[in-house]
C-alpha cells in the first residue's frame, strides 16, 4: 500500500496535501496559555501597584517578614495542587493542621519530650491523611463530600482534645521560627522555597507527575493504561496529611502557643492560592510553579494593602475580585487555546 | 429528478477551523424526496458538512438555500424551525427524563411556566412511536433505552417538528443487523413521504441498500455527486481515498501455538456467564455478538476493569489473579477499549505522553522521566504506524479519530504484549485506515501474539479471525472454526432464541 501523505496525482481532482492534524501552535501561544501565565502577570501588576501606594512597600527584608502569616499555607496549597490536579480536592487541610498541632501541645504538656511530641504530630498528619485517602479510593466516596466531613470532624476532635485554652510554654528553640533568618530570609520562606523546587521537579519530571496529570485528565483512561490511580490518589492525600501537620508545627512555633481555631478558615485561602496558580479546578492542569507565584502574589496584595491601610474586609474583597478574574482570564485563553 | 427543484443548494460552502481549511468550495444540490449518502474518509469534510446544514458551524464562505429561498442557519434550533433536523451518532438524550419528554425537547412554544400536560405529552408520544411503529414504551427514561432504540426516539423527535431535511450522522454505527433493517424501512417510508435524507456512513453496501445518490468528499473537496448504482464500490473507494485498494482477504491461517490465554466459567451476574474458550499464541479468536451481548464485558473482566465475580483465568498455563488493570498488564496482557473518547486518550495531553502512557519503566527506568527516550520511542511509533500528525508534543484531541486510535494501538505495542485484546478496533475509521489496522492485526497474530478481536462488522471478524466466539445474552453460544463460518452461521448464533427483539440496558 502507498503512502496517503503523498499527493495523489488524479484526472478528476486537483492535488491536494492532505492535512488531518492542526499545525502545531506557535511557541508564543504555547507560553500564552500555560496556566500560569495570568498569574505572574497579576503578580507584576501588583508590585507596581503596591509600591506606588506606599514607599515602605517596595523593601524585600519587608515583604519577606510579612509573608511568613501566609506562608504556612502557602506549603500545604503546594501539596494540594497536586491533589487537584489529579482531580481530587482536599478541604481539611486547615483542619488537620489544628489537630495535630494539638495533639503536639496535649503530648507535650503530658510530659513527653519534644522530639516524641513532634512525632505524635507528624503520625497524626499521615494518619488523617490515610483516613481521608481510604474514604475517597477504598469507599470511593467524592473527596469533596469526604473532606468537608473530614475538616469538621478535626476542627471538633482539636476542640475537645485542647478546649478553648491555648497550650504553651514550648521550649525556646521551638519557638520563634520566623525569627530564624538565613541571611535576610526567614525560615519558613526558605521551607516554602525548597518545597516549591522539590513538588515542582517531583511534579514536572517523574513518572508520577506525569501519571497524576494523566489521572486528572481521564481517570478512566488512566485504569486502562495501567495507572495504579487509587495508590497514587491515596499517596496524595497522605502527603497533605503530612505537609499539614508539618505547617501545623509550625505555626505553633510562630505563636508560640496553641489551640483548637488554629488555621481557621484557612483551608480556603489554600484552594485560592491553588486557583489563582491558574490550576483546574477539575483536575489535569495546572503547576507548582503557578501556585509559588499565587502565594507571591497573595502576599504582596495583603502587605500592599495594609501599608496602604486598607482594611482587612476591602482586602477580603479584593481577593475575591482576583481569584474571579484570575478564573476568567485563564479559562478564556484556555477555551481560546481549544477552538 | 432533473424538472424537480432542489430542496436545497448550497453554493460554494467553506469553513476554516483556526485556520485550517476543512471544506473548500462545496456546490450541493438536495431533491425532495431522495435519499443521500455523503461518503468520504474521517476527516473529509461530509460531517462538517451536514452540520453547518443543520446550524452547528456556520460556513466560512458560500450561500444556502431552502425551498428556492437564501436561508442563514444560526444555530441548531434555527434549522430545526426551518426543518432541518441532525440526528447524532450518538444520539444526545436527557438519560435521565423519560422517552416521551425527549421526544418534545426543542420544540418550540409553549409558555416557559405553562403545566406540563403528561397525558397529552405522552398521548402524543405514543403517536409518534406508532408512526414508526417500534414497540417503545414512551414513559421509561432514556438511560434503559438500546443505542438502536434511541436513535427510533431521536427519528420520531424529527417526525415531531416535521422536518423536510433529516440528517443521520453515521446513524447504523451502534446497530445489530436487525435493527438497521428497521431503520431502513423508517428511511424509505420518509422519502416516500417526500422528505430528504442526508445519509452519512462507512458502510458501502448499506449506502448501496438505501441511497439514491451519493457525494464523495475528499479532504475538504467534494470529489463527485451520482447516481449510486451508476458507481461500483471500487469506483467510490477510489473516489474516496485517491487510490485502489486490494479487497482484505483473509490471510490464512498461521503458525498456532501453545494456549495463551484460557478462561473458565467466567461469571459476572447481569453481564455474562460462564464463558469457557481458549485463545492460543498466533491466533485471532474474533468475539462477534450483538451490542449488549456482553462481548465488552467479558474483555473488561480479563483486563481487570471490572473483574468477574467467578470463573478462573490461565495465562500461559498458570493461573492469573487479576484484580486491576495492572495486574493484566504485568501478564502481558493489552486491552484497546472500544470507547477510545473516554477509556483511551487523555485528550488535552501530548501524542508522545498518550504512546508511551503504558511503559512507565521505559520511559523512567528509575521514576525520573526521559525525556529523549520518550520521543524516541513515540517518534518510532509514529512511523511504524504512520500516524498523521504536526509534531507528537500537539494534544492528542488534535488528530482525526484514526490517528488517535492508531496512537492507541502504538501504546499497546510498546508493552510488547503477548495477548492483545482489541475491542471494535476499526470503529468510526476510515477505510484507508482500516486496511492499514488489518495488515498490522495480522503482522501481530504472525510474530505469535494471541489474539482477541470483538467486533460487530461480520466481514471484519471473517476477514480476519482464525475461529469465532459468539455471545448472546451473556452466554457463549458458538465457536465456530474458520471454514465453517459466515455471515449467516454468526447471526444465528447471535440472535437471541427467545424473547424480545432487542436487549436493552447493557450497551457498554
Amino acid at each position: 500500500m502507498n503512502s496517503i501523505d503523498k499527493p495523489t496525482p488524479s484526472t478528476t481532482t486537483p492535488t491536494i496535501v492532505v492535512r488531518e492534524a492542526a499545525a502545531p501552535r506557535p511557541r508564543w501561544q504555547v507560553l500564552l496559555i500555560r496556566p500560569e501565565t495570568v498569574t505572574l502577570v497579576l503578580l507584576v501588576v501588583a508590585t507596581i501597584v503596591a509600591s506606588r501606594l506606599s514607599p515602605f512597600f517596595a523593601d524585600l527584608g519587608f515583604i519577606l517578614e510579612s509573608s511568613t502569616y501566609y506562608i504556612e499555607f502557602a506549603i500545604v496549597a503546594l501539596v494540594l495542587t497536586l491533589v487537584i490536579i489529579s482531580g481530587e480536592i482536599d478541604l481539611s487541610p486547615a483542619a488537620q493542621m489544628a489537630l495535630s498541632a494539638c495533639l503536639f501541645g496535649t503530648a507535650f504538656k503530658a510530659g513527653l519530650p519534644m522530639p516524641v511530641a513532634i512525632g505524635v504530630s507528624l503520625l497524626a498528619g499521615l494518619v488523617m491523611g490515610a483516613f481521608n485517602g481510604f474514604l475517597v479510593t477504598v469507599l470511593r466516596l467524592p473527596s469533596i463530600i469526604v473532606t468537608i466531613g473530614t475538616l469538621i470532624l478535626f476542627r471538633g476532635l482539636a476542640q475537645v482534645l485542647a478546649g478553648d485554652k491555648s497550650i504553651g510554654g514550648f521550649p525556646s528553640w521551638f519557638v520563634g521560627i520566623d525569627y530564624r533568618m538565613v541571611g535576610i530570609v526567614p525560615v519558613p520562606v526558605v521551607v516554602f522555597v525548597a518545597a516549591s523546587v522539590l513538588l515542582g521537579l517531583f511534579l514536572g519530571i517523574t513518572i508520577y507527575g506525569r501519571q497524576i496529570y494523566q489521572i486528572g485528565t481521564s481517570e478512566i483512561a488512566a485504569i486502562h493504561a495501567g495507572i495504579r490511580v487509587r495508590r497514587i490518589k491515596m499517596g496524595l492525600f497522605i502527603a497533605s496529611g503530612l505537609v499539614s501537620s508539618i505547617a501545623g508545627l509550625m505555626v505553633a512555633s510562630r505563636l508560640g502557643s496553641v489551640r483548637y481555631d488554629l488555621a481557621s478558615g484557612a483551608e480556603l485561602t489554600m484552594v485560592l492560592i491553588v486557583m489563582l496558580g491558574g490550576t483546574y479546578i477539575f483536575g489535569g492542569r495546572g503547576s507548582i510553579l503557578g501556585t509559588f507565584l499565587a502565594a507571591w502574589l497573595l502576599v504582596i496584595i495583603a502587605t500592599g494593602m495594609t501599608v496602604a491601610n486598607i482594611a482587612i474586609n476591602a482586602q477580603l474583597t479584593v481577593m475575591g475580585l482576583l481569584l474571579i478574574v484570575s478564573i476568567i482570564m485563564t479559562n478564556a485563553i484556555y477555551a481560546r487555546s481549544q477552538r | 429528478m432533473t424538472e424537480l427543484k432542489p430542496l436545497v443548494s448550497a453554493r460554494g460552502i467553506s469553513k476554516s477551523f483556526g485556520g485550517v481549511e476543512v471544506l473548500r468550495n462545496v456546490d450541493l444540490d438536495l431533491m425532495p424526496g431522495e435519499v443521500h449518502a455523503l461518503l468520504g474518509e474521517n476527516g473529509a469534510g461530509k460531517s462538517t458538512f451536514a452540520k453547518i446544514l443543520a446550524g452547528v458551524h456556520r460556513p466560512t464562505r458560500g450561500t444556502i438555500e431552502l425551498g428556492g429561498k437564501a436561508v442563514e442557519i444560526g444555530s441548531p434550533i434555527g434549522a430545526q424551525r426551518l426543518g432541518i433536523t441532525l440526528i447524532h451518532q450518538e444520539p444526545i438524550s436527557f438519560p435521565d427524563l423519560s422517552v416521551a419528554e425527549n421526544l418534545v425537547i426543542g420544540q418550540v412554544g409553549g409558555k416557559p411556566l405553562g403545566r406540563v400536560r403528561w397525558a397529552e405529552l405522552a398521548k402524543e408520544a405514543r403517536r409518534l412511536m406508532g408512526l414508526l411503529n417500534v414497540p417503545i414504551d414512551v414513559t421509561v427514561p432514556m438511560r434503559g433505552l438500546s443505542i438502536a432504540d434511541q436513535q427510533m426516539v431521536e427519528i420520531a423527535r424529527a417526525l415531531a417538528s416535521d422536518s423536510r431535511l433529516i440528517i443521520m450522522d453515521e446513524p447504523t454505527a451502534a446497530l445489530t443487523p436487525k435493527e438497521v433493517e428497521t431503520l431502513f424501512t423508517i428511511v424509505r417510508r420518509l422519502r416516500e413521504e417526500g422528505r430528504t435524507i442526508i445519509f452519512i456512513s462507512h458502510r458501502l453496501e448499506e449506502v448501496r441498500a438505501i441511497c439514491d445518490r451519493v457525494t464523495i468528499f475528499r479532504d475538504g473537496d467534494k470529489i463527485e455527486t451520482a447516481e449510486t448504482a451508476s458507481l461500483t464500490d471500487a469506483d467510490i473507494i477510489r473516489r474516496m481515498i485517491g487510490r485502489p485498494v486490494a479487497d482484505y482477504l483473509h490471510r490464512g491461517v498461521g503458525h498456532v501455538g501453545a494456549v495463551a490465554l484460557s478462561v473458565r466459567g467466567l461469571t459476572l451476574p447481569g453481564r455474562f456467564e460462564n464463558i469457557s474458550f481458549d485463545v492460543r499464541k498466533g491466533e485471532i479468536v474474533g468475539l462477534g455478538g450483538l451490542v449488549g451481548a456482553g462481548r465488552t464485558d467479558v474483555a473488561r473482566a480479563i483486563f481487570g476493569v471490572a473483574p468477574a465475580a467467578s470463573g478462573t483465568i490461565e495465562i500461559d498455563g498458570k493461573p492469573a489473579e487479576i484484580r486491576e488493570p495492572t495486574d493484566a498488564i504485568a501478564r502481558g496482557v493489552a486491552f484497546v477499549s472500544e470507547d477510545r473518547a473516554i477509556a483511551g486518550i487523555f485528550r488535552s495531553l501530548s501524542v508522545e505522553t498518550n504512546i508511551t502512557a503504558a511503559v512507565p519503566e521505559r520511559i523512567a527506568p528509575k521514576g525520573i522521566i526521559r525525556r529523549a527516550v520518550e520521543k524516541a520511542l513515540a517518534k518510532e511509533s509514529v512511523e511504524k504506524l504512520r500516524i498523521r500528525l504536526a509534531t507528537v508534543r500537539q494534544p492528542i484531541g488534535e488528530l482525526s479519530g484514526g490517528n488517535q486510535q492508531k496512537a492507541i494501538l502504538a501504546r499497546w505495542l510498546l508493552a510488547e504484549p503477548d495477548i492483545l485484546i482489541l475491542d471494535e478496533p476499526t470503529r468510526g475509521i476510515d477505510i484507508g485506515v482500516k486496511a492499514e489496522f488489518y495488515d498490522r492485526i495480522g503482522e501481530l497474530a504472525a510474530a505469535g501474539r494471541a489474539i482477541l478481536l470483538i467486533s460487530s462488522e461480520l466481514p471484519e471478524l471473517l476477514a480476519l479471525s482464525d475461529r469465532i466466539l459468539v455471545m448472546s445474552e451473556g452466554k457463549l453460544t458458538a465457536d465456530i472454526p474458520r471454514a465453517e463460518a459466515s455471515q449467516e452461521t454468526i447471526m444465528h448464533a447471535a440472535v437471541p432464541r427467545s424473547g424480545r427483539h432487542t436487549v436493552s440496558g447493557a450497551a457498554a
